[in-house]
């Protein structure tokens, strides 16, 4: 039992661990990526009145930030049903 | 009506709001004053959290920081933001789950350690003094422009109101008060916005107007007219920023990481009753966060156009009456340099003539704007509001770390409950007291110590609740060491390149570190802390059985249970 229990928890974390990867890998792209190491190659593409890099940089990724932490309580609740962990 | 009598009204009107809601929800317990009880809703959680983050800072300067910076402004954007993402991803839910009251608590019980603790401990208090001065200021500079009061009397004015509902409601007050506090900011920082952008740009939605064209007939969209302006006047074009890209990228990630190390923010999700609201409540703090964050950028577009295209070559004798308003508080100020009457607005430093507060973009801007006068009352509600709702959350992590830390844990365990309630109070009340003083007696390095701040949190408690998360092996030698490190580094770059105590005056930016500033240098100081702590801890013994199966535990969001006083 003690062992079953062992290796369901530790799925859970590693299941867990590699949606954190994904969504790490996004905020770090739309933050430092789109926001700052890209942002003069993204300037030279316009949203409306934004060049796109000062846009990611000033409101997109502020956005990116929001969506992302729904998007991860989201797959959490779905990982703590399958694996029994829901209260 | 005029706008001080509006002022006293809707001010008033707040504070009673307040005092009620502390009255309404008295501390009865340690556990009611240090978490609230444990049972607050994920929402109002969220909106507490937000109100506890954003700062007279956030709320005042933030808006006029970036009108001067342009681009160079997301380092306050993103960074005072995307830390939200590390915090929801990688802190609350576990810290939630451990289930104690306050940081160092996690720290002393997964390091297994008073030293560890006691570094802690002092890294709190450390943080949050400096934090908090600065809000007992913000209280004090909108009462003086406001009410025309000394501001060291709207200094004693907040401090009496905090308090009343910190002394008094402990954490559950705060909550419940932080609520009507966000309220009242955010409708009082919207409000003035979304007018300004329907003058401008004939779009309600602020963020969506500074993208949008003016409404002049031109047909010219409002950033690149900004950026001609800019240009003309010498300035750095507004969307390019003048900061070298490596610093741009060291300060915003100082600034996140510190943000997820920041005791009063993380306290605040010890107070909800599951891990899965933990969670939640993160998500809605920066839901509403980002209400006020995406907006910001937007006035910082209209106030600055708008300033520019007010001031620039007008004939002194006829700029309108809210700059001459403004000249009588010294945020303002005007030289005549080459005496032609006019005002020189010009990047050049021998030329400009004209000097601005950060501050007054956002406390001016309805003035500027030509907005009823309750508009320009509301405003100063709204300033009150962050920066006493900053200042209450950061109160009750200084007292909860000198009864609960301090005193329960390392030099008094055997206090009853009782006494430590007592005790908790009356450090809440000493505790306002010094940030009174420095609030009516600012040291003069300010700006300096909140930067300090920011970097202490990030170069000591993130690395060390991450790897005790993360990292199973990770023991007391190495966390310890790694704080140490940390936090000492951070200490020494700051005094001898921002303050420049060591030297005559402080080392030109040629000479820093990877060319990054002092504001940035605590993402160098985390990575220090990271290679150190996984360094030592490579090379001494793995921490006992039982941490570890605390560890194991954490992992699990099941069973969180309510915080607790084991």
């Amino acid at each position: 039992m003690k062992n079953n229990e062992d290796t369901q928890a530790h799925r859970y974390w590693k299941e867990n661990l590699t949606y954190l990867a994904i969504l790490l890998a996004i905020w770090f792209l739309a933050s430092y990526g789109a926001g700052i190491l890209f942002a003069d190659f993204l300037n030279n593409f316009q949203l409306g009145g934004f060049k796109l890099g000062f846009w990611f940089a000033h409101q997109g990724a502020i956005y990116v930030f929001v969506i992302l932490i729904f998007v991860y309580i989201r797959l959490m609740n779905r990982l703590d049903k399958k694996y029994g962990y829901d209260e | 009506m005029d706008v001080k009598t509006w002022t006293y009204i809707i001010v008033g009107i707040t504070f009673a709001i307040y005092i009620g809601i502390a009255f309404w929800s008295r501390a009865s317990s340690t556990k009611d004053f240090y978490v609230a009880g444990g049972g607050v809703s994920p929402l109002a959680n969220g909106m507490a959290t937000a109100a506890d983050w954003m700062s007279a800072a956030s709320f005042i300067s933030m808006a006029g920081l970036i009108s001067f910076m342009g681009y160079d402004g997301t380092v306050y954007l993103m960074g005072w933001t995307g830390g939200y993402v590390l915090l929801a991803l990688l802190l609350a839910p576990y810290l939630r789950k451990f289930g104690k009251f306050t940081v160092p608590d996690f720290i002393g019980d997964r390091y297994y350690s008073n030293s560890a603790r006691t570094v802690a401990v002092v890294c709190a208090l450390l943080v949050s003094f400096t934090y908090v001065a600065g809000q007992m200021r913000g209280v004090g500079v909108v009462f003086s422009r406001f009410l025309e009061v000394d501001i060291n009397t709207g200094v004693i004015i907040g401090m009496v109101i905090v308090l009343i509902y910190a002394v008094m409601g402990g954490m559950k007050g705060i909550t419940y008060t932080q609520v009507a506090q966000y309220c009242v900011l955010i409708f009082a920082f919207m409000v003035p916005a979304i007018y300004i952008s329907i003058i401008m740009t004939g779009v309600p939605i602020p963020q969506i107007g500074m993208g949008s064209t003016l409404t002049d007939g031109s047909g010219v969209y409002l950033l690149d007219k900004l950026d001609g302006l800019s240009r003309e006047l010498g300035f750095a074009e507004y969307t390019q920023g003048s900061k070298s890209m490596q610093d741009v990228f060291a300060i915003t990630f100082a600034l996140m990481v510190g943000t997820a190390g920041l005791p009063h923010v993380i306290v605040r999700f010890f107070t909800v009753k599951r891990v899965k609201d933990a969670r939640m409540s993160a998500g809605l703090a920066l839901g509403f966060i980002a209400i006020l964050y995406t907006t910001a950028p937007a006035i910082s577009v209209f106030a600055r156009t708008n300033l520019i295209e007010t001031v620039s070559n007008r004939d002194y004798a006829t700029v309108p009456k809210w700059f001459t308003n403004w000249e009588k508080t010294g945020l303002l100020a005007f030289t005549d340099k080459n005496n032609d009457g006019k005002i020189q607005y010009v990047a050049n430093k021998e030329t400009n003539e004209l000097t601005i507060d950060n501050d007054i973009m956002v406390l001016a801007n309805p003035e500027i704007a030509n907005l009823p006068n309750w508009v320009i009352a509301l405003v100063a509600a709204g300033g009150l509001a962050a920066a006493l709702s900053t200042a209450a959350g950061l109160l009750l992590v200084i007292s909860s770390s000198v009864s609960h830390d301090l005193l329960k844990k390392i030099v008094m365990p055997t206090i009853s409950e009782k006494g430590e309630l007592i005790a908790a109070r009356l450090s809440a009340a000493v505790a306002v007291c010094i940030a009174g003083y420095f609030g009516i007696n600012p040291p003069g390095f300010v700006a300096a110590v909140v930067a300090l701040a920011f970097g202490l949190a990030a170069a000591s408690f993130f690395p060390a609740i991450i790897l005790g998360i993360f990292y199973k092996r990770m023991n007391k030698e190495g966390a310890v060491a790694g704080m140490v490190v940390g936090t000492v580094l951070m200490i020494y770059y700051m005094v001898k390149y921002k303050m420049g105590w060591l030297d005559a005056t402080p080392p030109p930016a040629n000479e820093w570190w990877f060319g990054i500033s002092p504001e940035g240098f605590g993402s160098v100081a985390m990575l220090a802390n990271f290679a150190v702590s996984l360094t030592i801890s490579a090379f001494t013994p793995a921490p006992p059985e039982d941490v570890q199966q605390i560890v194991e535990d954490i992992r699990l969001p099941m069973g969180a249970g309510e915080a607790t006083n084991h």
